[in-house]
């Protein structure tokens, strides 16, 4: 920081007060900006960037310090559980992001068509379950999808599952964590759909009226390719928080009897190539791939849409 | 013809709107009913069947006390680590914001873009890379490890940033300044009093994601007794019986004690979520739709 304050143009040596004295508020303002951001800058030095370059420098070592170029990445690569790691992620998104574009979707399209008192109570019961994200909503879930107990017992009959053990078979997991993450999420993204459904003038949607359009035409037509940057902006941050799955498979996991593989989902890789194995190279590369993927979803979102200001 | 599509429509999406509106609460009622009765009611009896205030109160003082009051000390770990984390977040994100959105400085710009990058992806993400930094500096088991992590919130400072450049005008602050306030009294005097809904909003926001972390004290915290609320759940889940009869056998915590725990871990966000609905529902938006 001293070497950026010494580079702005050094000032004339004038003694005349008032020729120096705008010249010093520059210079004093500059000064200003960075004790403002100090204390935030300290914080994204130590928490965010420098756990991502000592990640990159342990990924490109091996256990001794010496560079091994990209023998962890292939080595964790070619490990067998690496591959269905990132299968079962990827099913997972498949159905949780289809989930989101039909359904979060059709229902703020609804919620936006009736009067507005009406729906506000709905955003708020579908927003609600939010409070329960993370470990809560996981156990919420294994009562819901527990036969002997569950409210939905008769759908799960319907399905001949008696048991939670058969319930939370391996192959069910995918829509399992798709279910929970649409009852725990849906609800903050439906309030974010509706906001911008609001936001379209309502000239628009009349001309479309008067025009002859029904309401599924209005909807299909009009609305969804005017809000179509925050459709986009919701599945590229589900997308991107969903590739990080970790409490769910672990948790259903401690449920499951040993059914269910520590390794489902890549972080629960690199947690156990970290604390299992010991293997701090083979976590901190699976850490990249998965930081790679963070970064690229958040380039596309900052550079390909024009959502986020920043002058 | 036309009047009877529109209404057939109307209560088509009704129709849908109700059942979602089953599948979003049904669970939460559940849960709440749940500890009123015996793990015995729970599999013989009508799903929503009320229970007894008796049956509340023994399962309650069963997980209460449990292991010398651990869900009250793991309550008590994931209040200090989620304050902990707000209090320097705001300390940090707050100036953080005003300095980005009406201070000029070299590598403002580019602050500024970092701070959107780190903000857009998850969390998760450098939880490990986070574990492997703590694990060098000797840091892993403290309750630092976790309370620094969370107190760097670069969507707080993108909210803060937001909020000052567009609902605090330039001008107001040079008058400031030409009444004789330097560069800190103006923060101090203008911008900070006026930041009152931006530091509700970033709290609340800090809270949930803090309070339902799980993965960052997961690995940062080995040691039981420095649990927070989620990995509290997560022990509790291991040890009972409720889901596998085959496993743990002789911890008492059955599915009514694990509905209270789960209650208790829930609690909080929930209070603060019915108190924050209005703005909420509202206002979620306001810090993005800016166009």
């Amino acid at each position: 920081m001293k070497s950026v304050e010494s580079s702005e143009p050094s000032t004339p040596l004038v003694s005349t007060d008032s020729l120096s004295s705008p010249l010093r508020r520059k210079r004093k303002k500059g000064v200003a900006g960075y004790a403002f951001v100090s204390g935030y800058f300290v914080l994204l030095i130590l928490f965010g960037v420098a756990p991502a370059i000592y990640a990159i420098t342990l990924a490109f070592t091996a256990s001794g310090g010496h560079f091994t170029g990209l023998t962890n990445f292939i080595k964790t690569g070619e490990d067998f559980r690496f591959l269905p790691a990132f299968e079962n992620v990827g099913k997972y998104l498949f159905i949780w992001l289809a989930s989101l574009v039909v359904i979060v979707l059709g229902l703020a399209l609804m919620l936006h068509s009736i009067a507005r008192r009406v729906s506000a109570a709905f955003r708020f019961i579908f927003y609600l379950p939010g409070a329960l994200a993370g470990a809560a909503s996981v156990l919420v879930w294994l009562f819901m999808l527990d036969p002997t107990v569950s409210p939905w017992r008769l759908f799960l009959g319907i399905f001949g599952f008696k048991n939670l053990g058969q319930t939370i078979l391996p192959g069910h997991l995918p829509l399992i964590f798709a279910i929970i993450a649409f009852w725990a999420g849906a609800g903050g993204w439906i309030v974010v759909t509706y906001g911008a459904l609001n936001n379209i003038p309502n000239e628009l949607i009349e001309a479309a009226q008067l025009d002859g359009a029904g309401a599924i035409q209005t909807a299909l037509r009009i609305k969804l390719p005017l809000i179509k940057k925050w459709i986009v902006f919701m599945l590229i941050l589900a997308f991107a928080a969903g590739t990080q799955l970790f409490v769910e498979p672990q948790l259903v996991g401690e449920a499951s009897l040993g059914l269910i593989s520590p390794t489902w989902s890549p972080n629960e890789l690199a947690y156990y190539f970290a604390f299992q194995d010991n293997n701090f190279n083979y976590a901190a590369a699976i850490s990249v791939d998965l930081l790679v993927i963070g970064l690229l979803c958040a380039a596309v979102l900052v550079f390909r849409t024009k959502l986020f200001e920043v002058e | 013809m036309r009047l009877f599509n529109r209404i057939w429509s109307r209560t088509a999406s009704y129709i849908i709107l109700l059942a979602f509106t089953a599948f979003f609460v049904v669970p939460v009622i559940w849960l709440l009913f749940a500890p009123f009765k015996t793990d015995h009611n729970l599999v013989f009896q009508n799903p929503f069947a009320l229970g007894s205030l008796g049956n509340l109160f023994h399962a309650a003082h069963v997980m209460f006390t449990f292991e010398d009051y651990a869900l009250l000390n793991w309550l008590k770990n994931s209040a200090i680590y989620s304050f902990g984390g707000i209090v320097i977040a705001l300390i940090c994100s707050i100036p953080a914001g005003y300095g980005l959105a009406h201070t000029q400085f070299i590598g403002r710009r580019t602050l500024l873009g970092v701070t959107l990058f780190v903000m857009i992806m998850p969390a998760t993400a450098l939880v490990l890379p986070l574990f492997l930094e703590a694990n060098a500096v000797h840091a892993v088991g403290t309750p630092l490890a976790v309370i620094l992590p969370f107190s760097f919130f670069p969507f707080g400072v993108y909210l803060a940033y937001i909020f000052y450049s567009s609902s605090v005008p330039k001008d107001l602050l040079a008058a400031a300044r030409i009444d004789g306030c330097n560069e800190w009294d103006v923060f101090r005097r203008i911008a900070l009093p006026l930041a009152r809904p931006i530091i509700a909003l970033v709290t609340f926001f800090a809270f949930v994601a803090n309070w339902n972390n799980f993965f960052l004290p997961f690995v940062m915290l080995p040691n039981s007794t420095n649990y927070p609320l989620p990995i509290g759940l997560q022990d509790l889940l291991s040890a009972t019986p409720a889901f596998n009869p085959g496993q743990g056998g002789q911890v008492p915590i059955y599915r009514p004690e694990l509905a209270i725990a789960t209650i208790v871990a829930m609690a909080p966000v929930m209070i603060v979520f019915l108190f924050a609905q209005r703005s909420l529902v509202s206002g979620l938006l306001a810090g993005a739709t800016k166009e």
